[in-house]
């Protein structure tokens, strides 16, 4: 595939000493070819034998016959983010193994199907051709399997070349395949023919190699959408509503499998959790909206086109006071845009979503543990203000594989925020829905089916005062929807505050959601390569709180990564706080492939060049 | 000494079941439907606190606002009540849900959560109060408006009218009824069946926009309406708590028993012979009734109290979710280990 133009991370000749633990693979298929089981297990057997691992999976909005890579990088020092040099390319792939050989570094390794004859094509990488089509035909009687049993032949061959433990390789296998035992036994031998054959044929080793280490102990290996649905499982969701989208599905799907086993009512065997596929995106944004007005925790996923649809209902949402809380899985817009890579392209859609004033409280997961936590604490954000939260999660975390601490049992109470209840409601002289009683500008609200005769009210979009009855009064207007910032605002203390990594340089770096996987080894680049120290602050929520603008005005120079063509959140901070607007400068990567780090060191170094440059004249 | 005030059988005054001042044009239909709404939920004895009363946008809209003070109001956006009443259908089984909308917050910028809504058998009466024309945006044709009809400026429809009844009983609604704002009666025996009845209820009530579709060239006026309405059959309904009156043996009613233990019933009037548990029978008399403008039938068109509710298929717990203790909700410390576990 095609990328970006970037410097190889290794200049070094081929054939020159090993590269132990530091090597990325690609594998380039066909969609719809079965190869995921095969990529998967490469990918486990290395997380297996210790060594921190990630998988990028670059596929096309297609079900069957267009291309697809998928990538895995080990690292041993724990980079997982994205890397565009391949050390070890595999080509299953007729279409585009041309153009996949004439992408990869010198000193690269590839293999092949031997009919492709490939080598040759290019004198300073190494060629392994495998007769891949003949050998699953003795290994797989089943003309129609062949397709799928061949990909684990690669997975023997490429185990072999660099080094994976076999046992592991088996392990994992056994986890893919636990439920079909037949499945197994014809993949483990597709597996040891690859292997077999790279033994006996194979005299010349590629000089990336994997070793055993103990970087990946007690970690757990899962995608972004997983792990907020687990969170949103112990977070107490009772309703969830949702229209199929690209790549926010997977979220929800994951929330049935998991509901199916633990919300299944110990005493009734009843479901404690309602989920229901909308018709759109309309509908299932209306759903999370009636049923958390009548007391339910609830949510939906979509992803960007789908907030366009939610956008009428998202200012409901914020004027009425009714919780919603929707994860925002971003894919690559406008429009349909590219359906099937990551982008981080609503940042400010969703900040001031719908029409009229409005701001919403936004989340920006950057890893698993916080796609956990975060759904966590939208659910007790949405309660507390009233409102709807953004959990702003992307393809690449949503969809990819990421290495993680295990998940912590959340501790203590959720937060359902001000409710009353009869009593509560009795203890009271004069209740308004939308009276601010306590100077935070959050009203308590009452649920419906609440008795007394006392908490009934008038929920509506439209104009209303205090009592929530109907006004067309400017001044109450006014006051209402000051009232309403005022609230939002005070969200910023509340929200997870933002990560700050300050050695005291007068460069800072300022990221947001899944740019944090690059920026550790960018960061690292810049000072190793460079001899430039950043201090680095990682915004992870909307309202942004107080000491992001500190941040900027606390340092020379100020870099914000955003993964959107017009530097989304450098814009925000701009809106947010005019007064710093001029003093930060956007760096920006929108090929809606995952950030990698290199990316980010080179503008650094090129805009820390210019700076000094303009100094010295 | 005045007399106690009258009271239904939980001990509640009508009065208790009013609502806010109308801000609709005088004489207009919609306030004779909040009225008989106000008749039905009294005389049906429900809590008005375990009520939720929901709205799309337009003038039938604002109308929640005018009955049931004590009950829990959602005035929604423009054709997505019937998300916004699904939700709060799924987080709170026990509640009674009447929602109020237009032939255009229905037929038309809503026309696809209407559908869904009567696929999923929401717990819902779900009226649409048609004048076919847009009231608030004074006097544009809705989807409802039959073809041939004038406007007030002349204007003729060429479109073919949406029948929302036969579209609701093709989409499995087990509740649908056509009435007339003008036919208070009628209208309020279907409302008290509707109540009994655990599902979506669909209730077309022709109701007049004196303002902008009352002039000779409507088919949605009072006078046209009262020249062409035919009721199919008497409605009558039998509550729970009367059952002993529910004896139709040798009658010429047809009775249906609901879910909640009450009848509804029909005798059919001359001409008719009207069997609503009969599907085939309702849609050939609306296609009828479609193919002939001298003829506006109504009555309850279909009755099937057996289809399972969006709650029962989806197998949701009979207490509701809104007030579910996180300790049931969230799983065990043992089972975010397997989870773990799993992910290894």
């Amino acid at each position: 595939m095609s990328e970006p133009s970037t410097a190889p991370e290794s200049a070094a000749p081929a054939h020159a000493e090993p590269i132990v633990n530091r090597l990325s693979i690609q594998v380039a298929t066909v969609n719809g070819s079965g190869s995921q089981t095969a990529n998967n297990t490469l990918l486990r057997s290395i997380f297996q034998m210790g060594i921190p691992v990630s998988g990028k999976n670059l596929f096309p909005s297609n079900i069957a016959g267009l291309p697809t890579w998928f990538t895995i990088r080990a690292n041993a020092d724990g980079y997982t983010a994205r890397r565009p040099e391949i050390d070890i390319l595999v080509c299953m792939n007729p279409q585009t193994a041309k153009e996949d050989v004439a992408g990869v570094p010198a000193g690269a390794s590839v293999i092949y199907e031997d009919s492709l004859k490939l080598e040759g094509s290019r004198d300073d990488l190494d060629f392994y051709g495998v007769p891949f089509n003949k050998m699953v035909r003795d290994i797989c009687p089943v003309v129609a399997l062949r397709r799928l049993v061949v990909n684990m032949i690669y997975v023997g061959v490429v185990a072999e070349l660099i080094g994976i433990d076999t046992g592991e390789i088996e392990k994992a296998l056994q986890k893919a395949f636990a439920k079909k035992p037949k499945a197994l036994d014809m993949n483990v031998d597709a597996v040891k023919a690859g292997l077999t054959w790279a033994r006996e044929n194979i005299t010349k080793r590629p000089r990336f190699r994997v070793e055993r280490m103990d970087k990946t102990a007690g970690k757990v290996l899962v995608d972004g959408n997983m792990a907020a649905a687990i969170g949103a499982l112990f977070a107490g969701v009772t309703v969830a509503s949702w229209y199929p989208i690209t790549p926010s599905s997977s979220l929800t799907e994951s929330l049935i499998d998991l509901a199916a086993v633990h919300r299944v009512d110990p005493d009734t065997g009843k479901m404690n959790v309602a989920i229901v596929q909308a018709e759109d995106e309309l509908a299932a944004i209306g759903m999370v909206i009636g049923a958390s007005w009548a007391g339910a925790r609830s949510m939906t996923a979509t992803s960007g086109p789908g907030i366009s649809l939610m956008s009428e209902f998202i200012g409901l949402s914020y004027y009425a006071e009714v919780p919603a809380v929707i994860f925002n899985v971003q894919r690559t817009g406008p429009s349909t845009g590219l359906p099937t890579r990551t982008m981080q392209g609503d940042t400010l859609f969703c900040a001031y979503n719908s029409h009229g004033d409005t701001r919403h409280p936004c989340l920006y997961p950057a890893n698993i543990e916080e796609a956990y936590q975060f759904a966590q604490d939208a659910f007790d954000a949405a309660e507390r203000f009233q409102t709807t939260v953004f959990v702003m999660s992307d393809l690449d975390l949503g969809m990819n594989l990421w290495m993680a601490e295990p998940f912590e049992y959340p501790e203590g109470d959720i937060d359902r925020g001000k409710v009353l209840d009869e009593q509560g409601l009795a203890e009271l002289e004069d209740w308004g829905r939308y009276k601010d009683v306590d100077g935070d500008g959050i009203p308590y609200r009452t649920l419906p089916g609440t008795p007394g005769g006392k908490g009934s009210f008038f929920t509506r979009g439209s104009g209303h005062d205090e009592y929530a009855r109907y006004t067309e009064d400017g001044d109450k207007y006014a006051e209402n929807v000051d009232r309403l910032r005022r609230k939002i605002q005070g969200s910023a203390d509340y929200l997870p505050q933002p990560l700050l990594d300050a050695p005291g340089s007068p460069v800072g770096l300022i990221a947001y959601g899944t740019s944090d996987d690059a920026m550790r080894e960018a960061r690292d680049q810049l000072r190793n390569e460079e001899g430039i120290e950043t201090d680095y602050l990682r915004i992870r929520a909307f309202p942004l709180a107080a000491s992001v603008r500190e941040f900027v005005e606390s340092h020379e120079r100020v870099y914000v990564i955003d993964q959107n063509r017009d530097g989304q959140m450098k814009m925000l901070i701009g809106l947010e706080f005019p007064e710093i607007a001029g003093q930060i400068t956007s760096l920006r990567h929108y090929t809606g492939m995952p950030l990698d780090a290199r990316t980010v060191s080179d503008a650094v170094v090129a805009h820390e060049k210019a700076s000094a440059a303009k100094e010295s004249n | 000494m005045a007399a106690a005030p009258k009271t239904n059988h939980i001990g509640l005054t009508v009065k208790e079941y009013k609502g806010g001042v109308s801000t609709l044009c005088k004489g207009c239909g919609h306030d004779v439907i909040t009225n008989t709404i106000i008749s039905a939920f009294y005389e049906m004895g429900v809590e008005p606190h375990m009520v939720a009363k929901l709205s799309g946008i337009g003038c039938s809209s604002k109308t929640p606002a005018y009955f049931l003070n004590q009950a829990w109001g959602f005035n929604s956006v423009h054709g997505r009540m019937p998300s916004v009443a699904t939700g709060a259908a799924l987080a709170n089984r026990k509640l009674v849900n009447i929602g109020v909308s237009g032939d255009g917050d229905t037929a038309s910028i809503g026309i696809g959560q209407f559908v869904h809504l009567l696929r999923r058998n929401v717990p819902l009466i779900y009226i649409v109060e048609n004048n076919g024309v847009y009231g608030l945006t004074k006097g544009q044709f809705s989807a409802t408006a039959d073809e041939g009809s004038k406007l007030k400026n002349g204007t003729v429809n060429d479109l073919p009218a949406i029948d929302l009844c036969t579209m609701a009983i093709e989409l499995g609604c087990g509740f649908v009824a056509r009435s007339f704002s003008a036919d208070r009666k009628q209208l309020l025996q279907i409302l008290k069946a509707a109540i009994a009845f655990n599902g979506t209820c669909m209730l077309d009530v022709l109701s007049p926009c004196v303002t902008f579709n009352n002039h000779a060239g409507s088919t949605k006026s009072y006078d046209w309406g009262r020249d062409h309405q035919g009721p199919v059959h008497e409605v009558g309904f039998v509550p729970h708590w009367q059952d002993e009156e529910a004896d139709f043996e040798g009658s010429e009613r047809v009775e249906v028993k609901l879910p909640d233990g009450g009848h509804v019933w029909v005798k059919p009037l001359e001409n008719t012979d009207h069997d609503p548990r009969d599907k085939a029978s309702a849609l050939k008399l609306l296609a009828e009734d479609y193919q002939n403008e001298h003829e506006f039938f109504t009555g309850l068109m279909y009755v099937n109290p057996d289809r399972a509710s969006v709650q029962e298929d989806l197998d949701l717990s009979p207490d509701p979710l809104s007030h579910m203790p996180i300790e049931k909700l969230r799983p065990s410390r043992e089972a975010l280990d397997d989870i773990v576990e799993s992910l290894r």
